[in-house]
């Protein structure tokens, strides 16, 4: 078994390096006839404007700040750094081509309020992705501001709540189903937009449950949240049945794409009767997560939606790319400006090399992968493939310990954190809710076969573990650069401590 | 040959993975997909490129932008061109920052904790707060989170906002406040020097006031003279003071600690993330060490702890109780996916500034602007700036008194390789022909003295 080191620094926080008058960067000049002819600052700005005494802030050398950085970063791990199986997160490789285009100065240096004329690359490459995004879901049309995927829910949701209100009958419906496998971000962009959340249970094929959905939907129901595949990784394949319940009571049929990578080039939502869709860049279209983001959700709707999107929409008139704010019926905007420019720029250029052939093939092999881990690893002792075990898996599997923890006591945690010894990012955990002790696995298609297999034998060895030595287990990680957090202590109130401020408070009050 | 990033794309491979789960063709992976509805055919997109020929595409689209390094630019409004040290660049391309996901595994993912616990502690010192969390969208969606904020807190319903402000943070936080029925009520600013009118804010608190909203600097650039005084109103009155602010004024503007803010919100961007046509900016949201406010706030928030054997300092993040993947429906938020690595880049640039870097970049950012001002007020019915006010990075120019319009001064300004300031005039039609000045460490005197020597052709030519 192969096993990993992660680089283990003892630091500091920034504040406690550097010393007096250090400075990491060297300010332009200003020339001095311009203080001639303006004078200090300190002589013209009254004095209760101004700060009294110097943020306490570091005084740190470049090189101090560059090195505090980069052990930091060493202490990090990323997709480049080894396979990364966290379930829904889509966790593929990040092409480097992306990141050199994305860091051109035709990117990084124009300004938002730019005279069109002197952006007319910038909106052809953001009209150009919305018409691709629309073909690829099927749907009518595109706002590319939404900065995240629960971002692009709450543009989402708040469509069909302006949808709602132009029919008058935003009053009688106020209810927005979601199943209960669904992400947490989707009952909370609901409650966001103003709806009342319920919950549609799962059958126990892991599929919504039809005659449950038919007795919960209402004419209260303003529309209804769905992952497809679902987030044990099945397609629910009574889309069509469940699209038409929803519909016929006039509600809105809204698709979350964090798990588009599955189906991708195989079936689209629009195809499935949705009305709303979005996508999250960062996952299917290979941009990179930044350790948190910034990420992109475009969201993209069908004709009769259209009005109601964020303003501007990008458009064309034949001779020039232009920004429509004439929209009278737009929910507004949720965002400054016109979303993650330099997230798009990535996605663009991903969906340039792969075409269309390679984003089917994309998402084939992920499945292939996902189904082959599903497999492979429900054969291991411990281990189970809950619902319908027979029926393929799409982009990701979940697996549970449950019957590991009965018999050894060892929890899905524990498996997790042991995976890091070995280098590998641990799954997704605990989630969806309806699986006890979940692990959920998603491959992706970036990964060898080889890396596959070396999941599946460290899944064997860690059942091995768990049956003859289960201390490791429970107290691992041991190769990463700490062992476990005390996450209690993190935020219980005596011991709560948000920033270095609070940090030296609460050190002075302990003196006293 | 395979696709570089698909390596199991290959025969061989394909049909060991299918041997394995037992089946003959992938096809029959997707067989539980309603036949009527899969893709009969391919997606018609362009064919696939190579990395050169995708290297030449993006590029040649891209060129048909002319970048504000080519140009003179006088814009800002909310993104500003300030200088990103090679060491923030340098940083931000670190793969382990860039490719890891959200550090939902603190033993794996110190570093990314410890970068944002760093982010979030200096923002607390510039802006003189206790707390802050990861990281919001940008200023826009900060500010409407902080109303919905305030509402929670406080139980009421009414936030509001100056006349002068940014018509990007108003459009968002009207669209985040309507569905939680909170209403945003304009507070009138005085037409010659732009302050909050007392009178008009004290007739317009009420009971149900949550919260009161200024920006200082404001949108349009000046210096608010009363904020402590409108802290006292809103704060006899039991609702909470919400400051927006640009960081890069608090080397030397008085920091919303000072006088009384409960909340403070303002834009990342100019911390170390380039201008990318207004794309990947940071959201900042500070506030005071109050468990109510705590318990309230949105997104991410880094706290700092020990190992569970108690023999390190170590971080993680904290209060995930108030967060959608634990809360679902009741969360404060549905925020997760943040802007994490514009806040870690505004960490490495807050820690190059360091304590004296702020105070000399303010400094001389107030001079050449007001040089700006002062020279471009030398051409004839020229007012620069239009506000009797103090004013830091921005300031309004008015050219009622010329005989031409802002729209043709700034066509003509492109003409000659400078791109004018932002135009006001759809958005404050009651500042008749005016426009929005930015002037940053970046603008040398040659620059500022060109668009002198070219608004004056312009405008007496």
């Amino acid at each position: 078994m192969k096993e990993f080191r992660q680089a283990k620094w003892h630091m500091p926080t920034i504040f406690e390096i550097g010393a007096g008058d250090r400075s990491g960067c060297e300010l332009p000049k200003l020339d001095s006839v311009l203080r001639q002819a303006i004078g200090d600052p300190s002589t013209f700005l009254p004095k209760d404007l101004m700060r009294t005494s110097p943020p306490n802030l570091p005084e740190t050398s470049e090189v101090e700040v560059l090195r505090h950085f980069t052990k930091l970063s060493q202490m990090a791990f990323g997709v480049d750094e080894g396979f990364y199986p966290l379930g829904s997160c889509t966790m593929k490789y990040n092409p480097k081509i992306n990141e050199a285009l994305a860091n051109l100065d035709e990117v990084n240096w124009i300004h938002p309020y730019q005279d069109e004329s002197t952006v007319q690359g910038a909106l052809e490459l953001m009209y150009k992705l919305s018409c691709w995004l629309i073909e690829i879901t099927g749907m009518h049309s595109f706002s590319l501001q939404p900065s995240a995927g629960a971002h692009g829910e709450f543009a989402g949701t708040l469509i069909m709540r302006a949808y709602h209100k132009h029919n008058s009958h935003l009053e009688s419906k106020d209810e927005v189903l979601i199943p209960d496998l669904a992400h947490g971000t989707n009952p909370a962009s609901a409650a966001m937009a103003g709806f009342k959340v319920i919950i549609i249970p799962s059958g126990i094929d892991g599929c919504i449950d039809i005659e449950a959905l038919k007795n919960i939907v209402s004419k209260r129901t303003a529309g209804l949240m769905l992952t497809n595949p679902n987030t044990l990784g099945i397609f629910e394949k009574e889309i069509v049945e469940i699209s038409k319940i929803l519909h016929e009571e006039g509600a809105l049929l809204y698709y979350d794409g964090a798990n588009f990578n599955g189906i991708m080039g195989k079936v689209r939502p629009g195809d499935m009767g949705f009305d709303i869709v979005h996508l999250n860049l960062h996952k299917t279209f290979s941009t990179p997560h930044g350790g948190g983001g910034p990420g992109s959700g475009p969201v993209g709707v069908v004709e009769e939606l259209d009005k109601f999107l964020p303003i501007p929409l990008i458009q064309y008139d034949g001779e020039k790319y232009y920004l429509d704010y004439n929209r009278t019926y737009s929910i507004g905007k949720i965002r400054g400006f016109y979303g993650n420019f330099d997230i798009l720029v990535r996605a663009f250029s991903y969906i340039l090399t792969m075409g269309a052939e390679g984003l089917e093939n994309a998402a084939e092999i992920a499945v292939l992968n996902a189904n082959y881990l599903s497999k492979r690893l429900a054969n291991i002792k411990g281990f189970e493939l809950p619902y319908d075990n027979e029926r393929p898996r799409k982009h990701e599997c979940v697996i549970s310990c449950s019957k590991m923890k009965r018999e050894t006591g060892v929890q899905a945690k524990n498996v997790a954190k042991r995976l890091i010894d070995f280098g590998i990012h641990p799954p997704t955990m605990y989630f969806p809710l309806i699986i006890d002790e979940a692990l959920m696995i998603e491959p992706t298609e970036t990964e060898t076969i080889e890396e596959l297999e070396g999941l599946v034998d460290m899944f064997a060895e860690i059942s091995k573990e768990a049956y003859s030595t289960p201390n490791v287990l429970l107290e691992a990680p041991h190769n990463s650069s700490f062992s476990q957090m005390d996450e209690v202590k993190a935020s219980h109130p005596r011991t709560l401590c948000l920033s270095w401020r609070m940090h030296q408070r609460m050190k002075h009050e302990k003196k006293d | 040959m395979t696709n570089p990033y698909l390596p199991n794309d290959t025969d061989e491979i394909r049909q060991k993975l299918l041997k394995t789960i037992g089946i003959k063709n992938t096809d029959e992976l997707f067989s539980d997909i309603p036949s009527t509805i899969l893709l009969k055919k391919s997606l018609s997109l362009p064919v696939s490129l190579s990395e050169a020929e995708v290297r030449r595409a993006v590029e040649g689209i891209l060129k048909k932008n002319s970048t504000v390094k080519e140009l003179i630019s006088f814009l800002g409004g909310g993104v500003w061109p300030h200088y990103v040290p090679a060491v923030v660049d340098n940083i931000a391309s670190r793969s382990e920052f860039l490719t890891s996901y959200t550090p939902y595994q603190p033993e794996l993912n110190q570093g990314v904790l410890q970068a944002l616990f760093e982010y979030q502690s200096l923002i607390c010192e510039l802006v003189k707060m206790d707390v802050a969390n990861c990281s919001m969208y940008d200023w826009a969606s900060s500010l409407a989170e902080a109303a919905r904020m305030t509402s929670r807190i406080t139980g009421k319903n009414v936030f509001l906002v100056p006349h002068f402000i940014s018509p990007e943070r108003i459009t968002v936080l009207k669209s985040y406040a309507e569905p939680a029925e909170i209403r945003v009520v304009e507070v009138k600013q005085s037409a010659n020097n732009g302050q909050i009118d007392l009178e008009d804010l004290k007739q317009k608190m009420s009971s149900e006031t949550a919260g009161v909203y200024i920006e200082n600097p404001s949108y349009l650039g000046y210096v608010m003279n009363n904020a402590s005084i409108v802290s006292e109103i809103v704060h006899d009155a039991g609702g909470l003071f919400v400051v927006g602010v640009d960081p890069m004024s608090l080397g030397v503007l008085k920091p919303p600690g000072d006088y009384g803010a409960d909340i403070v919100v303002g834009e990342g961007q100019p911390l170390g993330n380039h201008m990318s046509f207004g794309g990947g900016l940071l959201g900042i949201l500070s506030c005071k060490d109050n468990p109510y406010y705590i318990r309230q706030l949105p997104g991410r928030v880094v706290g700092m702890t020990t190992t569970i054997k108690g023999d390190e300092r170590g971080f993680c993040f904290a209060l995930q109780t108030r967060e959608q993947h634990i809360r679902r429906e009741k969360a404060t938020s549905n925020i997760c996916t943040n802007e994490t690595l514009c806040a870690i880049r505004a960490a490495v640039y807050m820690s190059l500034m360091g304590r004296k870097g702020f105070e000399t970049l303010g400094n001389n950012i107030l001079i050449a602007s007001h040089y700006t001002a002062k020279i471009l007020s030398e051409i004839g019915g020229v007012e620069a700036p239009s506000f009797k006010s103090e004013f830091f990075k921005e300031f309004t120019v008015n050219f009622d008194r010329t005989s031409k319009s802002v729209d043709e001064i700034n066509n003509r300004l492109l003409r000659n390789g400078i791109v004018g300031g932002h135009s006001l005039k759809t958005i404050f039609p009651e500042l008749g022909n005016s426009s929005l000045y930015c002037v940053t460490e970046l603008h040398s005197r040659n620059d500022i003295e060109t668009l002198q020597t070219k608004l004056k052709e312009i405008i007496e030519g």
